[in-house]
């Protein structure tokens, strides 16, 4: 699922795949603001057909915090 | 005039007033929905018990509907979610981010809400999350600003969500008004306009500037943060945008800018200060009650309307 993730993160945010780590924070370290993470979270729902409620994205702060959540809901 | 907006809100006028920090106070807000609009007491980053002293002051202006704008970044923002709840307040507008996390609460108490929103995947996740309306706000307007301009967000808003489109940014007259419901909005907000209502309690050296100002007159200091914003020029903003060129730290730009909106609107501090206003502030040149000015954009906009042939 990371390569996945980071792939679509990528593409998104035009941030260099190498330099995606599970760790990542979308804001400090891959340059994201929030509209960013607004479109990101679209991308997501469409990729695993799911939908990813309004007041969960204040948790989504990192690539492996969305790997988690994406897990707990039984996505893998 | 009816629209889905005037019927959700209860109101005669599809004229929404912005609500902006330091301005936007009961006294305002009031009597834009005394005069058939609707206005908004903004609580920008106030306590929770100022707010509710403003609501409530409100109510001795006019039984009709007054809302409250919430500023999602504010210090006090649970307290002041949890105020408008208390006092019933029937419709809230949000700023400055994605009001998920209390959008339940609101929904519970028969709050309307219509966040603010400068894009169209944040107008999607909002209409699914129960906001009964969005604001399109364009890059026109005072304050803190998006990229995108009125007339490219509005239409590609409405395009994206069933739910009422209020479009804001750069509107101040009826030919504004008459283009916002063209690009697809059903009601209209200002700010710019009435903050130099003669009901609003702003300092009167900042109403002097906004008349004052040329087309011109407003440009954005911030971008270099990633949280620009829009003012009309003066000294501070000369000072800002050297030292943005010149790559100062955060810190020092902050410095600048601290409490600067405050001794603006305040103290009328018209050279240090900023001076929020719109794009738009170009074309405001008079001060006019709030009942003036929404009964000209009415009035006016069927002369508008009309003007037009095919």
């Amino acid at each position: 699922m990371f390569e996945k993730i980071r792939d679509l993160v990528a593409e998104q945010l035009g941030v260099n795949k190498d330099d995606i780590k599970p760790e990542s924070r979308f804001k400090e370290d891959l340059n994201a603001d929030s509209l960013d993470l607004f479109e990101l979270i679209m991308s997501l729902e469409e990729e695993y057909s799911t939908e990813i409620p309004t007041d969960e994205l204040e948790n989504l702060t990192t690539i492996q915090s969305v790997i988690d959540y994406l897990g707990a809901k039984g996505i893998a | 005039m009816e629209t889905r907006v005037t019927k959700l809100l209860g109101i005669e006028y599809p004229i929404i007033q912005g609500g902006m920090a330091w301005v936007a106070n009961a006294n305002l807000a009031a009597n834009v929905s005394k005069a058939g609009g609707i206005g908004f007491i903004g609580a920008a980053n106030a306590p929770g018990e100022w707010v509710r002293s403003e609501i409530r002051k409100a109510r001795e202006i006019t039984d009709k509907p007054v809302g409250v704008n919430i500023m999602l970044l504010s210090e006090h923002i649970d307290e002041v979610a949890q105020v408008v709840v208390e006092e019933k307040v029937s419709v809230v507008s949000t700023g400055a981010g994605n009001p998920g996390k209390y959008m339940k609460m609101w929904k519970d108490a028969g709050i309307k809400v219509m966040p603010v929103v400068a894009s169209v995947a944040l107008a999607k996740l909002m209409e699914r999350a129960g906001a009964d309306m969005v604001i399109a706000e364009g890059m026109e307007s005072g304050g803190h600003i998006g990229e995108q301009t009125t007339m490219t967000l509005v239409p590609q808003v409405a395009d994206a969500v069933s739910i009422p489109v209020v479009a804001a940014g750069g509107i101040a007259d009826a030919r504004g008004f008459c283009a916002a419901f063209m690009l697809g909005a059903e009601a209209v907000q200002m700010g710019t306009r009435f903050v130099v209502a003669k009901e609003s309690d702003v300092h009167q050296l900042y109403k002097d500037r906004i008349i004052a100002a040329r087309d011109i007159d407003s440009v954005v200091t911030g971008r270099s943060t990633g949280h620009p914003v829009r003012s009309l020029r003066n000294e501070m903003t000369r000072q800002y945008l050297n030292m943005e060129k010149e790559n100062v730290s955060f810190e020092e730009l902050e410095h600048l800018t601290l409490g600067a909106l405050r001794k603006a609107v305040v103290d009328g501090d018209v050279k240090m200060g900023t001076v929020m206003a719109g794009q738009i502030a170009g074309m405001v040149k008079k001060e006019q009650t709030c009942k003036e000015i929404i009964t000209e954009i009415m009035d006016d906009a069927h002369k508008v309307f009309n003007s037009v042939k095919f």
